[in-house]
């Protein structure tokens, strides 16, 4: 209709049209930029997770571990929804070094490389063996050596661009780990000589890099016999701490991790029936101790406080989106009530309340329409170059956004998600239209004479 | 000559804290097709008021107001938009242009309220024409690309005059039309007002300066909310 068109046309001439559209622009830019980045952030940490640990985890909440792991494991490769099994020692220990004051305690991780490659993405962390992951404890300047694989942050020091300078070999350096062997019963085993001590040197052959800071900052993997023996979990009933799996592709994660769960308590049942011995007894209680959760659940305490943390960012850029639409909403009501006098002057010429209301819902819509775009367009174009512009930031002014030897991400997320900017789109426009429906609704409605004497009185 | 407008018994009133301040009180007026009628009273006395009334733009709290024998109460929504676009041309008191549009555009703003998108495609070579006569009779022809604030007080008040006739109205009711101007303007606008007038157009127009009202058909006199002569 041409008397839309017309005082639209009216209302474009006024610059505070252009304001509006930057200010919707502005909001939205910000609000994509933002949402794109944290929620980039939070995939990528649990994304690591669950690379770094498999689908689901069987493990024990003791120390002392559980036994007849390998029947599990068996039992489970028969399952045509299992895809790989690895089992896995956890314990701690104290980490020296002959020759240097250097010691710490440390977590211990016993795995067979050939396996635990199957289950998750450890070959992909390492280094020097990435293409040969199964000698990830075979050490390239030795092989006779015993290797031992620490996380990358207990060798390097993180540079600034997030990176870490590896020399061609790894370097030969020996490491002393000290690991306090138990019985099953979880007393302390007295090795001999009557020291409650194991100790083994082992030699640095590769390192690991899972992102994942408290990981690699404090893990120290070992090949699993090793670590079995020193923790007093081998021998004839030998003993594991936990059975990481991973699922046939495309498998859902609930449903295989449920499916495990039965399959544990049937067997535990089994062995705690079958018991007939005291020792036989004491090994079915420890299968007590056994939970199987999916990774979400085994790296609860790890994701909770980073989803608490996105949980609170969605709450504080929730009511930033809220402010901003409010804002939006403002500008409009304001920008469209300073004009009541010519809604007045509209309705006097003849211009019905919906022609009139229609006027400034075009108006309202064009601006949305042209701010969301130019917000998301610049927000998209922002994403695409945050990561080159944080580098000519660091290269030219020596400043980053995330001090990479302190955050351990490597780009900043900037995956574009169109479900989002379709909602932050959405909002903005319905933001622009509501603020212009109300108030023009409002002045269209009164009588004319009333509308006109704003400015007299 | 036959009746055009003819209003009974008006009463307006506007809320003044706990009282109300009575503006209106039983007012009655007709006007003839093809008169010329002239209001005077005081500031303040309603004049406004009234003439808002009689075209449509506020509702009186009693009483009646019929156009061609027809209580305007009774029309639909559509129909007091037709009534307000084509059969009066209302001039305002204090001009009422839109600021962004040139005066050309604000005088053709009826006629593009009357017709839609496509009806002014048809409709938009006669109706300019028809805008740019107004404007020249107005003594307005090389005015018609300025905007409202690059114009006089005066110049603002014969646009919105022209604005008015656009759409050809049988009544036009004007609000002080001189009221902003020196007297040699002012006579020069009540000139090409009682040519319209000649024309056959019918003419309400307020005023409170006696010697223009003296040069209407009519003269009534609005006091304590009543015509009283
Ligand atoms: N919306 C309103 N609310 C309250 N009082 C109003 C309103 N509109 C008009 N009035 C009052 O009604 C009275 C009449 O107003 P009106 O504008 O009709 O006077 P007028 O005769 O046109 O005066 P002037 O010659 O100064 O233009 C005034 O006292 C005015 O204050
Ligand atoms: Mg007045």
């Amino acid at each position: 209709m041409y008397k839309v068109i017309l005082p639209a046309r009216y209302l474009f001439k006024r610059r505070i049209a252009i304001l509006a559209i930057l200010a919707v622009a502005l909001c939205v830019f910000m609000v994509v930029v933002v949402m794109t980045v944290m929620r980039g952030l939070l995939q990528d940490f649990r994304e690591k997770n669950h690379n770094f640990f498999g689908d689901c985890i069987v493990s024990s909440q003791s120390l002392v571990g559980f036994t007849y792991y390998e029947d599990f494991i068996k039992q489970l490769e028969e399952q045509d929804f299992v895809e790989a099994v690895s089992p896995v020692i956890n314990a701690v220990g104290i980490m020296s070094m002959p020759g240097s004051d250097l010691n710490d305690a440390k977590t211990l991780t016993g795995i067979d490389p050939a396996r635990h490659i199957k289950v998750t993405n450890f070959a992909e962390t390492l280094h020097y063996r990435k293409s040969d992951p199964q000698k990830a404890f075979v050490p390239t300047y030795d092989p006779e050596k015993v290797g031992c694989v620490p996380g990358i942050d207990m060798v390097y020091l993180r540079n600034s661009s997030g990176g870490y300078s590896h020399g061609l070999e790894p370097m030969p350096i020996e490491l002393k780990i000290s690991c306090f062997p138990l019985t099953a019963r979880g007393n302390l085993l007295n090795s001999g000589m009557g020291s409650p001590v194991n100790t083994k040197n082992f030699f640095y052959s590769d390192d690991s890099h899972s992102g994942i800071v408290k990981i690699d900052s404090n893990t120290v993997y070992l090949p699993f016999g090793r670590l079995q023996s020193l923790c007093g979990m081998g021998g004839k009933n030998p003993r594991a701490s936990a059975i990481h799996i991973k699922f046939a592709k495309g498998f859902p994660v609930t449903n295989g991790t449920a499916k495990v769960t039965s399959l544990w308590k049937v067997f535990a049942k089994k062995y705690e029936t079958q018991a007939a011995t005291s020792s036989e007894q004491t090994y079915a209680t420890l299968m007590d101790n056994v939970v199987v959760e999916s990774w979400k659940g085994y790296r609860r305490s790890a994701i909770a406080p980073m989803e608490k943390e996105q949980a609170m960012m969605t709450l504080i850029f929730g009511m930033l989106g809220i402010i901003t639409v409010f804002i939006i909403l403002v500008v409009f009501y304001m920008m469209i009530s300073s004009r009541s006098k010519d809604i007045g002057i509209l309705k006097s010429v003849g211009i019905s309340t919906t022609s009139v209301v229609g006027i400034f819902i075009v108006f309202a819509g064009f601006i949305g329409c042209i701010g969301t775009a130019i917000g998301m367009s610049a927000g998209c174009a922002m994403l695409v170059r945050i990561n080159s512009i944080e580098d000519w930031l660091f290269d030219k002014y020596n400043w980053q956004l995330w001090d990479r030897s302190i955050y351990a991400i490597g780009d900043i997320p900037n995956k574009i998600e169109w479900q989002m900017l379709t909602i932050i789109g959405t909002c903005a426009v319905v933001a622009c239209l509501v603020g212009a429906i109300i108030p023009s609704y409002q002045a269209a409605r009164r009588e004319i004479a009333d509308t006109l004497r704003v400015d007299q009185l | 000559m036959s009746k055009l407008l003819n209003a009974n018994g008006i009463h307006k009133s506007y809320p003044m804290g706990q009282t109300k301040l009575k503006v209106l009180k039983g007012l009655s007026l007709s006007i003839e097709k093809g008169e010329f009628v002239a209001i005077i009273g005081s500031s303040g006395s309603g004049k406004s008021t009234l003439l808002h009334i009689l075209g449509a733009l506020d509702k009186c709290d009693k009483g009646m107001v019929e156009f061609k024998g027809r209580d305007i109460e009774t029309y639909s929504g559509a129909e007091f938009n037709r009534f307000r676009n084509l059969k009066v041309g209302f001039v305002f008191q204090f001009y009422h242009l839109l600021d962004e549009l040139t005066m050309l555009e604000n005088v053709l703003l009826p006629t593009m309220a009357r017709a839609g998108t496509f009806g002014w495609i048809s409709a938009r070579k006669p109706a300019k024409k028809r805008g740019i006569e107004l404007l020249d009779r107005m003594g307005l022809a090389d005015r018609i690309k300025h905007k409202p604030y690059q114009l006089s007080g005066g110049e603002r008040q014969r646009v919105a005059i022209a604005r008015a006739l656009m759409n050809d109205p049988e009544l036009l009711l004007a609000d002080e039309p001189t009221g902003n101007l020196d007297s040699a303007t002012g006579v020069g606008i009540l000139e090409a007002l009682e040519a319209f007038n000649k024309q056959g157009q019918t003419i309400v127009m307020v005023t409170h300066d006696d010697r223009i009202a003296a040069r209407a058909d009519r003269t009534v006199r609005l006091a304590d909310g009543k015509i009283v002569k």
